[in-house]
């Protein structure tokens, strides 16, 4: 229990740290939100310093770090400047589907790659093999932002599946399980290419983990006691393999944060993604901050999730 | 063995994309920024070995677009066969600079009598888009590569300081590595770019692009230099140089930098293609390199727009052309990975 307590103490450093980061590089940043409004004839100088001053633009960077720390606390993370509304209200219903759309690729992702990546130590010269290493080099080699443009073209050329948004006009409408389908729906292409841009790496990393747990000397001793194939590879060798692979969990879940950042913008998805870019545009940086830290506490999420599992699952992490 | 022939037929393709990307000047037909106001959204220019009246030519020839008299089709074209052009290989054309320096006229593909040749088509302002593939890719490839440079410079030396030294800068310097390795990559990209100026002219952009991607993609080669030099520093042949009285810039230098070699190697074949992406997908955005001057990014942005990905096919071949370059980088890594022993990661 102790080793989950400092990876917490050491997530909440991390938070802080990123947080301390931004602000030192928003120091750098030439011009803010009111900058722009300094080019229109329309809004006069002391309005602009009036504003500026509301939103404590004119005071010194610790003060300005404080003051939003204190916001933190209440909850409020900081202020938008073009929503003119508090920043954890935005960030709510963005995380919301932003956490939808990745958990969901995960799983189907480590689905996939699980089944594949057993498949292919098992028979590493057979179909298996050859079938996963064809699949998973080819799907390496095709980025992200590519993987979007082609289903994003399946969308608008069939018009099979909707080029955006969460749901559809009038879902309020439909019943539970009416709604629920729509929002499947919407979310099939989104997921579909986070899946198969996450699913490569998993897999080589499945297969390599099932390879070397294959040839452990225990797996042999197992096999000449007469368990069945199936269970030697289900249960025994993929426990023996599962170390590794809990750890790359937390990893997976980086790389899905970062691809559902571009998959979100291609193909419209009401997440974080947007948000964000639409922040950066607009200089409204208090959003672009949340938006960075948001993400952090998703990927500390995940991988506490990951210790703990392995602290569930492997019993040297309990001794030590 | 098998091994080794393959990894030479992955070098070869990869070293001559590079020659053709990095002097697009001769390779492309025509400048980046010229314009054919009167062919919008033209289709790939057609090479016909047999003409009209059924003969078969060895030299391949073209026939001009001509605009369909259609009302309701926007940008129809037909091709005018009244008169061929055939293709013709080292021809005059716009003038342009090899590697910045030298000035010249030659291009390797014309076509007879000033009939435009558009392998890949033409974007809305009637811009050849083969040629801004080619020049785009100069700057992509470019700010890959000097990208990766500077992480692996940058990633070598802290890496190569904090595994020397050991204690209050090692854990400095790796305490923030791991701030850099725990953010999402993506999102830490976009937060930097979002405090720098969005205004700026191509040039800027670059140099912009190049730092930014190359200060954020340090800490990893940092993490894996580190753990190299501080297994190479107990080893005997460098204790033994200590002994003999070696000073550490000597012991860097000598004995642990190339065994770092083969680490930076494989990596740089893992982060160039990592950081073309990180390009590509800000100028695709809008965040990068901006009009007119092309970047791989700003060419697939066009397909962003609907109608563009229904009604005009050829605007997508930019994008399945970077799926060769993406897969000979991929085999690469791969390649060196096997060649020089480095464990895949």
């Amino acid at each position: 229990m102790r080793f989950l307590g400092r990876r917490l103490v050491h997530g909440l450093f991390l938070l802080v740290g990123s947080s301390v980061l931004s602000f030192l590089l928003l120091e750098l940043a030439p011009g803010d939100f009111f900058e722009e409004m300094r080019l229109n004839p329309q809004i006069s100088p002391l309005t602009v310093a009036a504003l500026r001053h509301q939103y404590g633009m004119d005071r010194s960077l610790p003060v300005r770090y404080l003051l939003w720390v204190r916001s933190v606390m209440k909850g409020e993370l900081g202020f938008s400047f073009s929503y003119n509304l508090p920043v954890s209200g935005l960030l709510l219903v963005r995380a919301r589907n932003t956490l939808l759309l990745t958990a969901t690729s995960a799983l189907l992702a480590w689905i996939l790659a699980l089944a594949l990546g057993i498949w292919g130590a098992v028979q590493p010269g057979g179909w298996g093999g050859r079938m996963c290493g064809g699949v998973t080099s080819s799907l390496l080699a095709i980025p992200e932002l590519l993987m979007g443009l082609a289903l994003l073209s399946l969308a608008v050329r069939t018009g099979w599946f909707p080029s955006g948004g969460l749901e559809s006009l009038g879902a309020q409408e439909l019943s539970l399980w009416g709604r629920l389908k729509d929002v499947a729906w919407h979310m099939a292409l989104p997921t579909a290419a986070l899946t198969l841009a996450a699913m490569p790496v998993i897999t080589r990393h499945v297969r390599s983990a099932m390879a070397e747990a294959l040839e452990a000397p225990f797996l042999r001793a197992l096999r000449g006691h007469g368990i069945r194939r199936s269970r030697l590879i289900l249960t025994h060798a993929l426990r023996a393999a599962s170390n590794p692979l809990i750890s790359l969990l937390g990893l997976s879940i980086a790389g899905l944060l970062s691809g559902s950042l571009l998959i979100e913008v291609l193909l419209s998805w009401p997440g974080l993604g947007p948000l964000l870019l639409e922040a950066i545009l607009s200089r409204d940086i208090y959003v672009v901050i949340g938006t960075v830290l948001c993400s952090t506490v998703f990927l500390l999420a995940g991988n506490f999730l990951a210790d703990l599992l392995l602290y569930a699952s492997d019993p040297r992490m309990r001794v030590s | 063995m098998k091994k080794r022939a393959r990894f030479r037929w992955v070098l070869a393709p990869v070293a001559a994309f590079h020659v053709l990307i990095l002097c697009p000047g001769f390779f492309a037909p025509y400048d980046y920024a010229e314009q054919n106001r009167e062919l919008p959204f033209a289709p790939p220019t057609r090479l016909h070995f047999v003409d009209t009246l059924g003969s078969w030519h060895f030299r391949p020839f073209v026939y001009r677009w001509s605009a369909r008299e259609d009302v309701f089709a926007a940008y129809a074209y037909q091709e005018d066969r009244a008169r061929s052009y055939p293709l013709r290989f080292f021809v005059q054309g716009a003038r342009y600079r090899i590697a910045g320096i030298i000035p010249s006229s030659w291009h390797l593909l014309g076509a007879d009598g000033e009939a435009p040749v558009f392998l890949f088509g033409t974007d809305n302002f009637g811009r050849d888009q083969f040629s801004r593939f080619l020049y785009g890719g100069r700057i992509s490839l470019l700010a890959g590569l000097l990208a990766a440079l500077i992480s692996l410079t940058v990633g070598g030396v802290l890496g190569g300081l904090s595994g020397f030294y050991g204690k209050w800068p090692d854990s400095v310097i790796m305490r923030i590595a791991e701030l850099f390795l725990t953010l999402p990559w993506l999102y830490l990209l976009f937060a930097v770019r979002a405090f720098l100026p969005l205004a700026i002219s191509p040039q800027q952009a670059f140099l912009l692009l190049v730092l930014v991607i190359g200060s954020i993609g340090w800490a990893k080669p940092a993490r894996l230099v580190r753990g190299l030099v501080l297994s190479v520093r107990e080893r005997p042949f460098v204790l033994a140089a200590r002994g003999f009285g070696a000073s550490d810039i000597y012991l860097l230098r000598r004995h642990i930098l190339p065994e770092a070699y083969s680490v930076l190697l494989t990596q740089a074949a893992i982060l160039v293609p990592q950081f073309i992406l990180a390009e590509v997908t800000l100028s695709f955005l809008g965040l990068g390199v901006a009009e007119p001057a092309p970047s791989w990014g700003n060419l697939l942005s066009n397909l962003q727009k609907v109608n563009v990905l229904t009604s005009y096919w050829w605007m997508a071949i930019p994008a399945l052309a970077l799926i060769p370059v993406f897969l000979g980088y991929h085999w690469l890594a791969e390649g060196l990975q096997a060649k020089l022993g480095v464990a895949p990661l």
